[in-house]
């Protein structure tokens, strides 16, 4: 391969200082995760009364947005690993964008979920009387694994563009080129180096699948483990992790396109890479669609009498319209446009993705509250209040700030790192050109 | 001489307090400390006490303090429990007129937040043409507690003697255990419960259940305290219509007060039961039916449906 051409990718691909456009960005994002944190202070001086759970709906938007938090980052290991070892390719440029995906969003899981705790002070508590017997310590420690084996998974394959970055002093400031040196210095692209890393992250890869069910099974069981109607399920697993990569999927199709046309990586992320990504995403919310109607028919066709309020609530009653939304916008829709050739082009993926999105966090949100608002002995002896569950805007603030904070570690990454493997983008290119 | 057998006393004196001290206290901070340095003259007024190796022993009445206010039981003991009693309410649902006496004596003794409540009293209908009736619920002490299976931190507890109790000092706040319990008996304190100043600063008793605090999970605590004493819990003391009847599975008998029952006799006779025996909760708490009613049911507290699993 020629000189010229390794140098035009690395140009390409190399991180850029933002634009207008990047410091708008990241100034709204800065100032909705401002928002959140005052919203977080008032909520640690005079307690959770700041937010509109009570006694009857006692997990509202914190639960929920944990819960969507933790599906999103399911793609890390469905791209990087799933794909990867099955030698799918085509992938490679997507796997940094998926892992850092992964990477924030399972970092604001934890946060917001001790957000949702009634004694953050008191945390340390896990890990002092924390009892193993407790579905919230299976979700700790898989969790804390799930981090740690993403990071890496970000890290190992990051070694060799750091030397790349490395080389180009001039293009960076001071203090970037530090970190890069701190972070890569000793990686000197030598056979035994790239040997191990290859290994390593074989390794990773294969273990990162089963801690990547385990994070969104346990997190299902938090609910399937109760009694209530809508969450006592044995489909719940398999449901949840279902509508995460669905979720995640569609994540990585909105990243794909705004990188692309924000950096201009037309070359890079290409028609074959939203084409490929639009099947996958029709396949997932197929998948995800198939385990909705066990999830929903089975039990509606019996009607059991605990069952039967939370159920019509949903088909029908007061969280129909959301219901029926989420149903359309998570699923339906997005499998009608990404269906057909035309609607796998950049654009209307964008757009199918986008939608993925949105339906999935109010798929979480009806996973959540209309359960809590059906117990099994009527809602009585509580103030009025009790029975009603809308979220104050603390709890919009702090929801926000979380789903902020997220694009904005995602967004600084891509302005420190090569959001696409600059490495292996040359040498899998080298490979084609010698085939 | 004089000053030498002064200070022997007054060691005495605190040795014997210590001892006090040892049984009484979770040692959050030492109440015997002294307040200031001052010495303290004696009075002259003898008072004979037990010291702590039995002997009768002789101490100035002014080397003596009043004890403040401290938990009756350690939380570590508290929470093994008392050792042979089964603890076991039984519900009378044909004596229940919803006065809610229960409740307005459990809420005050507990110092629970305005507005919330461990003890409900629902108007039931389990279907369209059965009879309504009045359902006092307490923490149902379940023996297969689904709380306690949830908590990750061991906040919430099974004793021997089969009470279910909290550690509010303990509790991290994550409500696990109230989407757990299927009878809605867990209430939280979403905010400061506006527990009186002077109780509020005394050292949480997981036996009686106060001072409630902000950001932990609270619930009826069947009183153990009370039971400690002889005693039995505030609301079955509280109901003037002896709804409630509490006592030891072990010795087979339960008494609200004025009649004392053979438990095992109760549930046969007038075929007591269970609420959501199909969970598998093994509950505590048994319910006699609502037949051959002392007051007819009428509900003047707005229409409101209930429903039964």
């Amino acid at each position: 391969m020629k000189d010229s051409a390794i140098q035009k990718i690395t140009e390409d691909l190399l991180p850029q200082k933002f634009g207008k456009q990047g410091k708008i960005w990241v100034a709204f994002l800065s100032v909705l995760c401002i928002i959140g944190f005052i919203a977080y202070c008032r909520q640690l001086s005079k307690g959770l009364v700041v937010t509109g759970m009570r006694d009857y709906v006692s997990w509202g938007i914190y639960i929920s947005n944990f819960v969507f938090f933790v599906a999103i980052s399911l793609v890390g290991s469905l791209i990087t690993a799933v794909l990867r070892l099955t030698n799918a390719e085509w992938s490679t440029p997507l796997t940094r964008i998926a892992e850092i995906i992964a990477v924030s969003a399972i970092t604001f899981a934890s946060l917001i979920i001790i957000v949702d705790m009634g004694r953050p002070d008191r945390f340390y508590n896990l890990f002092i009387h924390g009892r193993l017997q407790s579905p919230i310590i299976w979700d700790v420690i898989v969790i804390t694994t799930y981090f740690f084996i993403s990071l890496l998974l970000l890290y190992f394959p990051l070694l060799p563009d750091l030397q790349i970055l490395l080389r180009f002093k001039e293009r960076t400031n001071k203090r970037l080129y530090w970190l890069y040196g701190f972070l890569g210095s000793f990686w000197k692209d030598t056979p035994q180096q790239i040997k191990i890393s290859r290994r390593a992250v074989n390794i990773l890869s294969i273990t990162i699948i089963p801690v990547a069910f385990s994070i969104h099974t346990v997190t299902s069981w938090l609910f399937a483990t109760t009694y209530r109607p809508g969450w006592d399920s044995t489909n719940f697993g398999a449901y949840f992790i279902s509508g995460a990569f669905l979720v995640g999927a569609g994540a990585v199709i909105v990243a794909m396109y705004v990188f692309r046309s924000h950096y201009n990586l037309e070359r890079y992320i290409t028609y074959s890479h939203f084409d490929k990504m639009g099947k996958i995403l029709v396949m997932l919310a197929l998948l995800y669609l198939y385990f909705n109607v066990n999830e929903f028919l089975v039990p509606a066709f019996k009607m059991k009498k605990s069952e039967e309020d939370h159920l019509m609530g949903l088909f029908t009653g007061e969280f129909a319209p959301v219901f029926w939304f989420a149903i359309c916008t998570a699923m339906i829709i997005p499998i009608l446009i990404l269906v057909n050739r035309k609607g796998r082009r950049p654009l209307p993926a964008f757009i199918a993705g986008l939608l993925v999105v949105v339906g999935s966090w109010f798929k979480r949100y009806l996973i959540v509250t209309p359960t809590l608002l059906h117990p099994f002995l009527p809602m009585h002896d509580v103030p009025e209040s009790y029975k009603h569950y809308f979220p104050t805007w603390e709890e919009w603030a702090i929801a926000i700030g979380s789903l902020a904070g997220a694009m904005l570690i995602i967004t600084i990454f891509a302005r420190i790192f090569p959001i696409i493997p600059i490495h292996e983008t040359i040498t899998e290119t080298e490979q084609h050109e010698k085939e | 001489m004089e000053t030498k057998d002064n200070s022997r006393r007054e060691f005495i004196a605190a040795g014997l307090l210590a001892g006090l001290a040892l049984a009484g206290c979770s040692a959050k901070k030492n109440p015997f400390e002294p307040d200031t340095l001052e010495e303290v003259k004696p009075s002259g007024e003898m008072v004979k006490l037990l010291s702590v190796d039995g002997k009768v022993i002789e101490v100035d009445k002014a080397f003596l303090k009043p004890v403040p206010e401290l938990p009756a039981i350690p939380n570590d003991i508290a929470r093994k429990g008392i050792a042979g009693k089964k603890f076991v309410m039984v519900i009378d649902l044909s004596r229940c007129k919803s006065l809610k006496k229960c409740q307005a004596a459990c809420n005050h003794m507990h110092h629970i937040h305005p507005g919330q409540n461990w003890i409900k009293v629902y108007p039931m209908q389990d279907a369209e043409h059965t009879a309504p009736y009045w359902e006092p619920t307490t923490c149902m002490h379940c023996d297969e507690p689904p709380c306690v299976k949830v908590c990750p931190v061991d906040a919430t507890f099974k004793r021997q003697d089969g009470i279910v109790l909290i550690d509010s000092d303990r509790c991290i706040g994550c409500r696990f255990c109230m989407a757990a319990c299927p009878y809605s008996s867990r209430v939280f304190n979403w905010e400061d419960p506006g527990v009186p100043e002077d109780i509020a600063k005394q050292p949480y008793s997981c036996e009686t259940s106060v001072p409630q605090k902000k950001g932990t999970v609270g619930k009826c605590d069947f009183c153990p305290d009370m039971a400690r004493k002889g005693e039995l819990p505030h609301c079955v003391s509280a109901c003037p219509n002896g709804v409630f009847a509490f006592g030891d599975m072990n010795e087979d008998t339960v008494t609200n007060g004025s009649e004392t029952f053979r438990f095992s006799d109760l549930i046969r006779d007038k075929a007591g039961y269970r609420l959501m025996e199909d969970l598998g909760t093994k509950p505590s708490v048994y319910y006699l039916p609502p037949v051959n009613r002392n007051f007819p049911f009428e509900n003047n507290e707005g229409k409101e449906e209930g429903k039964h699993s």
